[in-house]
């Protein structure tokens, strides 16, 4: 049984890895064509990648030895967190080594060396990404823990599995879940560097975020970058989609369970990112000094959710 | 009991003579007696060897601190910590004393069995917490702590945050959780509250400095005040009778104590290696030291991710313990304090992040980029002696970081003595996984972690780095096409905290300008001062002044009236006694 | 009392409920005046949609009434009225943040705080369900007292006092099953003189001090002269009680 379910667990990880392009080569092309273009094929992430992948490195004569590793820890870091989330099947072993504080610590680290690196070679633009990145993910880490206090003060669990097993178990209306989901979705956003908090089409020098970390790089290292983030949007998806519509989602290891569970989580993705899409076609980007109320209106999401669990769901 | 204390202590010290011997002075006498001090505070059985004890540790590290006492600034430090200590001390006295009447006695024995009132030991507790807190550098006892830290030698910078900050934990964790019997939740909201504001505050002023160590100073009193919102839900937990909590939250602050010790200390270490070698204390002159000394440059990187709390090290599995001892509100039966609880955990999310940030740039002002100035740009590898003191403080965050289950298995002790409980739970599903509470409530294992992050990455570069496109080709840097960028064009430490000295601009008193030099180049000028003078310190030093002014109103230079007062006095007394 | 235990009814008020608290901080802090009048109608909206819900978990068709009389006057009316006040007004591009929104907040998410805590003692049996909601009714009521306090405009007044009313309807339905239909309509009719009474006064103070800003009407206290004199030009002791 445990060397299915591990084998199960590595299953959906080298499935985080694979669908992650998809997801971003999805909103890509529903974004486009909301905006009366005809885009770029959905598989068009792939290619890149592929393109990157076998071309050569260029590195600066002023970066140092942490330029050139800092993308394999990202992409690592990021690929084992989104590895605990589970994506087709609840019961993986993987969930148990890490809960949703662990989860939130380990993309914390990629998130440090990517500021690391961002800064190593020299440039302002780097400076300037890594410290907008550090305010943003400042202001969203409390409301992401808010929110998933809110989860656990009602599943009485941080572990990932148990929350979603709760949720299938005890299905009610819960306005504190409804805060949190709000209040997750807006994290959420702020986190993957999407509008209205970062723009990751802009080349625009003066408004970008993420891409002013990564302008240095080139080659397999931007590949290693450019994948971490989509499988970063990814999880941030599969996070959303699993926790708060659990339904579908596989309960063992069958085949026919797993099945479901990958056709329900597809579905589930592809609303979410045309959810996204739309989003961001409605909305504009704000200016960095708006980002604050915006990560503030998280906040009182999520704290409106808590107490609404203390007020609203708690007797006596 | 007592040797479990200096179990807990022993690494600390064992540390403190190693770098001792690795420092270029020879401060020999007081740095000793300063060790001693502490050593008997911790031995200490009774109240008196306590005080005296206490004494000797603060006196011995005023020296240390006015060691350099050429510079007016160190000397106006000492005097401030001096003052400070003083007050402090006076506090746990009358603390001492409030136990030491009720119980008839100022051995610890007679303490503990004394019956206290609610309202005395809520007395006793404010004393000591007083008294203690202004040793630990809670906001707003924490003025001296800046100023003093710097201002002592480096490896005693290292000793002072690492060991006595701790040394006044001891102490507060004996006189509330020991010598006052029971504890009420109250205490705990007053001990997370100013927790909270000790952490939040105290990042935010690191992130707004400048100076290495004085960035270094402030991040302890932040992180002291994570080890009291650890012993704050401790409180609140044994204060409203769930005993297996209030044993987690309490494991939890001793092991951030521990780790502190050792990450701080490594930190310190780190700058003290860069004051060697580059003779720069001030972040904006440094840049690009990793490839100059690329073995401090690793040391203190681990120092930087272990103290940002982030797995796989040390400073994360104390902050989850915390976080994870706070997620257990809801079996509390007040709402009020259900809600409340959380929001100190936000608090404390947001201090870690901040942290993070802090020492983003740290490192990457003082590590990354290129040199600012001569002397870092000549900067030199430190002799093997330091560098191994570093490496060894950083084997040990890692280890500390990995192995949490026997971590906590000798932490343990502590709180089966005082507490009469242990968590037995944490470790009940082997050494592997870490499961405070059960293992469907929350699990972390960090070897595997570490493990899977290893195999992971091995097998990213090996399946990156086969065949042709292994190569990779030095360039200028691409910088949008702008010219090839020089060391002025970097962001500086004090441009990467603008954004957040944008948003919490309000904690502080910031004075920014902008005007021309004589030779007519613009000028920037910046000054950041800490509210808490204004609001804490000013008003008290009124107060003191203008009742110091009415003191001297009854100096009149007469002796008899000096002789009146006398009598007045015993007369006074006299009637008091009898 | 778990939510899972609870009928699905019950589970819609509650949700409605922390909505329209949800809107009540929304209004605190929005800063147009426009998008804070939607947020009103919004507001009175849920509040009809929770009558509506109570009514149908229980036996009271008067509740129907009531909650077709509420959606009505304050979804529909009463935004409208404002509305068209600011248009004339020349207000409705009006922006007015808070001079500190996050310590406004704070002091909101106390305030709820505060509100539950008030309402603990009130032990009934099995009215649990009930009790909650009237923590939530006077946590509305609160903040919309807090939007009176600390903001300046005259008709961001008129819609704290207006969410207090609502707060007050939402206690009186989730807890008395609504009050008697006499009652209500009384109240109602109050609701809406008061309404047009603000109206009317509305033009009477930016006839006479050319604002709507409640600071400048500290000016009334001087004398009468000064008064006159004063709404012309800004006088030193008009722009010191701006800074207040």
């Amino acid at each position: 049984m445990t060397a299915v379910a591990w084998g199960a667990a590595l299953l959906q990880a080298l499935l985080y890895a694979a669908l992650a392009p998809l997801l971003v080569g999805w909103i890509r092309k529903v974004k486009a064509r909301l905006q009366n273009r005809r885009g770029a094929p959905v598989l068009q992430p792939y290619r890149d990648l592929r393109k990157l992948l076998v071309k050569e490195a260029r590195v600066a004569h002023t970066a140092s030895p942490l330029f050139r590793a800092a993308p394999y820890i990202v992409f690592v870091t990021t690929w084992l967190a989104a590895s605990t989330v589970p994506l087709v099947a609840v019961s993986l072993p993987t969930a148990a080594i890490a809960d949703i504080i662990v989860l939130v610590g380990l993309l914390a680290l990629a998130r440090f060396f990517l500021a690391l690196a961002g800064m190593d070679v020299g440039t302002a633009f780097g400076g300037m990404g890594a410290s907008r990145e550090m305010l943003v993910s400042a202001l969203a880490e409390p409301a992401m823990l808010m929110a998933v206090f809110t989860l656990a003060m009602s599943a009485h669990s941080t572990n990932l599995a148990s929350v979603i097993d709760y949720q299938l178990g005890a299905f009610a209306l819960r306005p504190s879940f409804l805060f949190a989901l709000g209040g997750l979705i807006l994290v959420a956003i702020a986190e993957t560097g999407r509008i209205p908090v970062d723009n990751p089409a802009t080349h625009l020098e003066l408004t970008m975020i993420h891409e002013a970390m990564l302008l240095e790089y080139s080659g397999r290292h931007l590949a290693l970058m450019e994948w971490a983030a989509q499988l970063k949007l990814l999880l941030y998806g599969a996070l959303i989609a699993n926790i708060f519509f659990p339904w579908g989602i596989g309960q063992s290891f069958t085949p026919a369970d797993l099945g479901i569970g990958l056709a329900a989580v597809f579905l589930k993705l592809l609303a979410l990112g045309a959810a996204l899409a739309i989003g961001e076609t409605v909305l504009a980007k704000m200016r960095l000094f708006r980002a604050p109320a915006f990560l503030n209106l998280a906040l009182l999401l999520a704290l409106l959710g808590l107490l609404s669990h203390v007020i609203l769901e708690v007797g006596a | 009991m007592v040797s479990v204390a200096v179990g807990l202590y022993g690494p600390a010290y064992v540390r403190g003579f190693e770098h001792g011997r690795d420092s270029l002075t020879a401060l020999g006498g007081f740095a000793g007696l300063f060790l001693s001090g502490m050593l008997l505070v911790v031995l200490a059985d009774d109240a008196f060897l306590f005080m005296v004890a206490w004494e000797v540790m603060s006196l011995s590290s005023y020296f240390l601190v006015a060691f350099q006492h050429e510079n007016a600034a160190n000397r106006r430090a000492a005097f401030l910590y001096l003052l400070m200590a003083h007050i402090g001390g006076l506090a746990i006295l009358l603390g001492y004393g409030v136990l030491a009447s009720f119980g008839g006695g100022f051995a610890f024995e007679a303490m503990r069995a004394a019956p206290l009132t609610p309202g005395w030991a809520s007395v006793a507790f404010v004393l000591a917490f007083i008294g203690f807190g202004m040793k630990a550098g809670l906001v707003p006892l924490h003025a001296w702590l800046p100023e003093a830290h710097p201002a002592a030698p480096s490896h005693i910078s290292a000793l002072m945050s690492g060991v006595m900050l701790k040394v006044a934990v001891y102490g507060f964790i004996r006189f509330v959780f020991d010598l006052l019997g029971e504890v009420q939740w109250q205490w705990g909201v007053a001990v997370l509250a100013i927790g909270s504001v000790s952490a939040l505050t105290g990042v935010l002023a690191a992130l707004l400095q400048t100076d290495l160590k004085r960035l270094l100073a402030y991040s302890s009193v932040e992180n002291l005040g994570i080890i009291f919102i650890g012993l704050g839900l401790a409180l609140v937990f044994l204060g409203t009778g769930h005993a297996p909590l209030g044993t987690l939250a309490f494991v939890a602050a001793l092991y951030h104590v521990l780790n502190h010790a050792l990450f701080k200390g490594l930190l310190f270490l780190g700058a003290g290696a860069i004051l060697h070698s580059t003779h720069e204390r001030d972040l904006e002159q440094m840049g690009g030291l990793l490839r100059r000394m690329p073995w401090t440059g690793l040391f203190f990187l681990i120092g930087c991710i272990a103290i940002a709390a982030l797995p796989p090290f040390n400073g994360f599995v104390s902050e989850w313990l915390t976080f994870q001892a706070a997620l257990q509100t809801w079996q509390l039966e007040s709402g009020v304090l259900r809600s409340l609880i959380p929001i100190v955990s936000a608090v404390l999310a947001l201090t870690g992040a901040l942290v993070a940030a802090t020492f983003v740039k740290v490192y990457g002002v003082a590590f990354l980029g290129q040199a600012r100035s001569r002397h870092v740009r000549h900067a030199r590898q430190v002799p093997f002696g330091m560098r191994a003191g570093q490496g060894w403080l950083a084997g040990l965050c890692l280890l500390f970081g990995v192995l949490p289950t026997a971590v906590i298995s000798v932490i343990d002790g502590v709180p089966r003595q005082l507490l009469g409980a242990g968590l037995p739970q944490a470790a009940a599903h082997g050494w592997l996984w870490l499961t405070p509470v059960s293992p469907a409530t929350a699990s972390y294992s960090a070897p595997l972690v570490v493990v899977l992050l290893a195999v992971l990455t091995a097998l990213a570069l090996w399946s990156l780095r086969r065949g042709a496109v292994r190569r990779v080709r030095r360039c200028d840097a691409w910088d949008c096409g702008f010219a090839p960028p020089t060391a002025r064009m970097q962001y500086t430490a004090t441009a990467f905290a603008q954004p957040i000295r944008q948003v919490f601009g309000l904690l502080f008193h910031i004075e920014e300008s902008v005007g021309r030099r004589e030779d007519g180049a613009p000028r920037y000028q910046l000054s950041i001062g800490d509210r808490s003078w204004d609001l804490f310190y000013a008003p008290v030093m009124r107060a003191v002044e203008s009742a110091s002014r009415r003191v001297v109103r009854l100096q009149s230079g007469n002796v008899r009236v000096y002789l009146g007062w006398t009598l007045a006095t015993l007369v006074l007394l006299l009637w008091i006694i009898s | 009392m778990s939510p899972t235990l609870l009928p699905l009814l019950q589970q819609i008020v509650l949700v409605l409920a922390a909505i329209v608290l949800f809107t009540s901080f929304v209004l605190l802090a929005q800063a147009r005046l426009v998008a804070a009048i939607h947020a009103f109608a919004w507001q009175g909206a849920l509040v009809a949609a929770v009558t509506t819900v109570v009514a149908a978990t229980g036996q009271t068709h008067h509740l129907y009434f009531s909650a077709l009389l509420t959606l009505v006057l304050k979804a529909l009316l009463i935004p409208w009225m404002l509305h068209r006040l600011t248009r004339r007004l020349a207000l409705d591009r009006h922006v007015e943040s808070l001079h500190r929104p996050a310590l406004v907040i704070m002091a909101a998410v106390a305030l709820v705080i505060f509100s539950y805590w008030l309402v603990l003692p009130i032990v009934q049996q099995e009215m649990t369900f009930t009790r909650n909601i009237v923590a939530i009714s006077l946590a509305v009521v609160l903040i919309g007292l807090l939007m009176m306090v600390f903001r300046q405009q005259a008709v961001a007044q008129v819609l704290g006092f207006m969410s207090m009313e609502n707060g007050l309807f939402l206690a009186a339905v989730s807890a008395t099953a609504g009050m008697p239909l006499v009652v209500e309509l009384g109240v109602a009719f109050d609701v809406l003189v008061a309404m047009v009474l603000f109206g009317v006064f509305f033009f009477q103070i930016r006839e006479s001090i050319d604002s709507l800003d409640v600071d400048r009407l500290n000016r009334l206290t001087e004398t009468a002269e000064e008064g006159i004199v004063a709404a012309g030009r800004t006088t030193p002791r008009a722009v010191a009680g701006e800074d207040g």
